[in-house]
């Protein structure tokens, strides 16, 4: 495929600026941080579910919330390269879209990744210093939980992109996916568990891909959760393979 | 392309065919029936205020969006059924700036080498090629965000060759550049048509930019062609001088049924003669103005032949917003 060196081309330039960008880690990691360090602590204080303390059963899905929000605003980037030409310039090269998809969708993935892995060491030093208790960190539940957390990037990276390849601006960006991370972070289980719900909110619950991938984290790290694990990821898959779908098909469709 | 033409081969060296070429966005028609032939190793420039539908048709040529109706080849392959082929063979800079600042000159070059698949080899090669080219190799590994807007530019002109494309396209090269750095930028958009042959399409407002750069151009109003040609031909055909002269003693009358005066317009206490040759009749036209003011002779510039047929001066435009006000803007991305 001729395309190899293309999407390696835009895999490199993401991760080059993402590098260059010190300020966007350490603000992607102090954020998830401060969340589980006041909300964890604090709640933590007079809550527990299925005998674990809250600061352990909020940790997965602090994984979660860190993955939805720099994934999905990692799409972006595709309008700022819209407001110059630089967009133009990958799609004038002789590339596929298709192509040109999968290498943002990489570049997304990487950034994305390289935080949760950051993330994840975190949480090993917060569980060997006690200030986690009850997670287990082995090599088996850290390898099932990056599968996790990779297929569910990639479907959200791929909606961020979707998102931006409709946009004109920045702001309308922000305002669109606002829209859908807040709903998506807040219905999936990150914060409380989903079996007790309003029957009025369950649907939306179960509707919401971030719902498994939370399930599918905690189950592996802390040993709570609602469905089978093979389940989980199999609702994941299925959505990150129609996001790579809908997503090739607005790539195509994308106007300047 | 060889045409078989009443059995007689006759080779037609277009390298660039637009047939009834359009696009409408809604009510506007940007693009109309547009058909131009660009020859092979010319300079061609299209020249019309913003908003003619220059952009939009360089957009249409390098397969960006689809044409509403018509086609072009381009390299003889046609822009709707064989976009892949047509895009392996141009080259574009564009209008607003498509590097990445984040990155340095030699990354974006790299970069460019990557989407146009070539190896590790013939990429280092052709950067350094590049880089002699536009003088930026000494500064080939600071960041893009700080080069000045002449040097980005340079950066961009360097990135649309390095794939050794047939054809150019410069999409308003001397956008918000200043007068040195115009200047330096259209040295080596001369040296690459002269040392290098390639066919040079470049649209600009700039009547200087395509008076100094094209062999032949086509003034672009409103979506069609006004008028085509070179840039000599195009102000013979008007004439030689314009004369302006400041009176208010004057009747046009009897001065536009002089067989030497092409052309007679007034202002608000002055009056612009465009005539064949200044040095030999501006005697004989002060004896029939009578008592002037003030006598002002320049020869006719590609402005004149704009007004000429339009009617109207160029808009000079900030309207689109200058290209250094984008990279301004692309500077506060993250």
């Amino acid at each position: 495929m001729s395309d190899l060196r293309g999407i390696y081309a835009l895999w490199y330039r993401e991760f080059k600026v993402f590098q260059r960008e010190k300020s966007r880690i350490v603000a992607s990691i102090i954020n998830p941080v401060l969340w589980l360090l006041i909300i964890g602590g604090g709640l933590g204080s007079v809550l527990s579910f299925g005998g674990v303390n809250y600061l352990s059963f909020l940790y997965p899905g602090i994984l979660v919330q860190s993955v939805l929000f720099s994934a999905v605003f990692f799409g972006v980037y595709i309008v700022w390269d819209k407001k110059i030409d630089f967009l133009k310039e990958v799609l004038v090269s002789p590339m596929s879209r298709t192509s040109i998809f999968i290498g943002k969708v990489l570049g997304g993935c990487t950034d994305t990744l390289l935080q949760s892995a950051i993330l994840l060491v975190i949480g090993y030093v917060f569980t060997v210093t006690g200030v986690l208790t009850g997670i287990t960190f082995s090599p088996v539940s850290v390898v099932i939980s990056c599968v996790f957390l990779f297929i569910t990037t990639v479907g959200l990276v791929s909606i961020g992109l979707i998102i931006g390849s409709q946009m004109e601006s920045p702001e309308g960006f922000q305002l669109i996916s606002s829209f859908l991370i807040f709903p998506m972070f807040f219905l999936s289980g990150a914060l409380f568990p989903i079996e007790n719900l309003p029957s009025w909110l369950t649907p939306f619950v179960l509707l919401n891909p971030a719902t498994y991938t939370v399930d599918g984290l905690r189950g592996t790290l802390v040993g709570l959760h609602r469905f089978n694990l093979g389940f989980d990821l199999l609702i994941i898959s299925v959505f990150s393979v129609v996001m790579i779908l809908i997503g090739t098909y607005a790539f195509k469709k994308m106007k300047l | 392309m060889i045409v078989v033409w009443y059995g007689v081969t006759v080779e037609d060296t277009s390298i660039i065919d637009t047939k009834k070429l359009t696009k409408t966005y809604g009510d506007l028609t940007a693009v109309d029936n547009l058909d131009i032939q660009i020859e092979k190793g010319e300079v061609f420039g299209l020249l019309g205020p913003n908003g003619a539908g220059k952009s939009t048709t360089l957009l249409m040529l390098t397969t960006l969006i689809p044409p509403t109706s018509g086609t072009a080849l381009v390299n003889d392959f046609d822009i709707i059924r064989q976009p892949d082929q047509v895009r392996k063979s141009i080259g574009i800079v564009f209008q607003d700036p498509s590097s990445d600042e984040m990155l340095t000159g030699y990354e974006n070059l790299k970069l460019h080498g990557l989407l146009y698949d070539m190896d590790s080899a013939l990429r280092e090669k052709r950067i350094v090629e590049v880089l002699a080219l536009v003088e930026l190799t000494d500064r080939k590994d600071d960041l893009v965000k700080k080069y000045s807007g002449g040097m980005r530019r340079r950066l961009e002109l360097a990135r649309g060759l390095m794939h050794h494309p047939e054809i150019l396209f410069l999409d308003e090269p001397t956008l918000g550049l200043d007068p040195q750095t115009r200047e330096h930028i259209w040295k080596y958009i001369k040296k690459l048509a002269t040392e290098k042959k390639i066919t040079i399409i470049l649209t600009t407002h700039y009547m200087d930019e395509a008076d100094r750069l094209c062999d032949r151009l086509a003034i672009i109003d409103h979506g069609k062609i006004v008028v085509l040609g070179s840039p000599d031909l195009l102000k013979k055909d008007l004439g030689g001088d314009v004369i302006h002269m400041r009176t208010r003693n004057f009747d046009i009358e009897s001065l536009k049924e002089l067989d030497y005066v092409k052309n007679v317009k007034t202002d608000d206490g002055s009056i612009s003669v465009t005539v064949k040759d200044a040095n030999q009749h501006l005697q004989d036209l002060l004896g029939r103005v009578g008592k002037v003011e003030s006598v002002e002779v320049r020869p006719l510039t590609l402005e004149d032949v704009f007004i000429h047929h339009t009617g109207r001066a160029i808009r000079e435009g900030a309207a689109e917003g200058g290209w250094a006000e984008k990279a301004m803007q692309a500077r506060l991305r993250k």
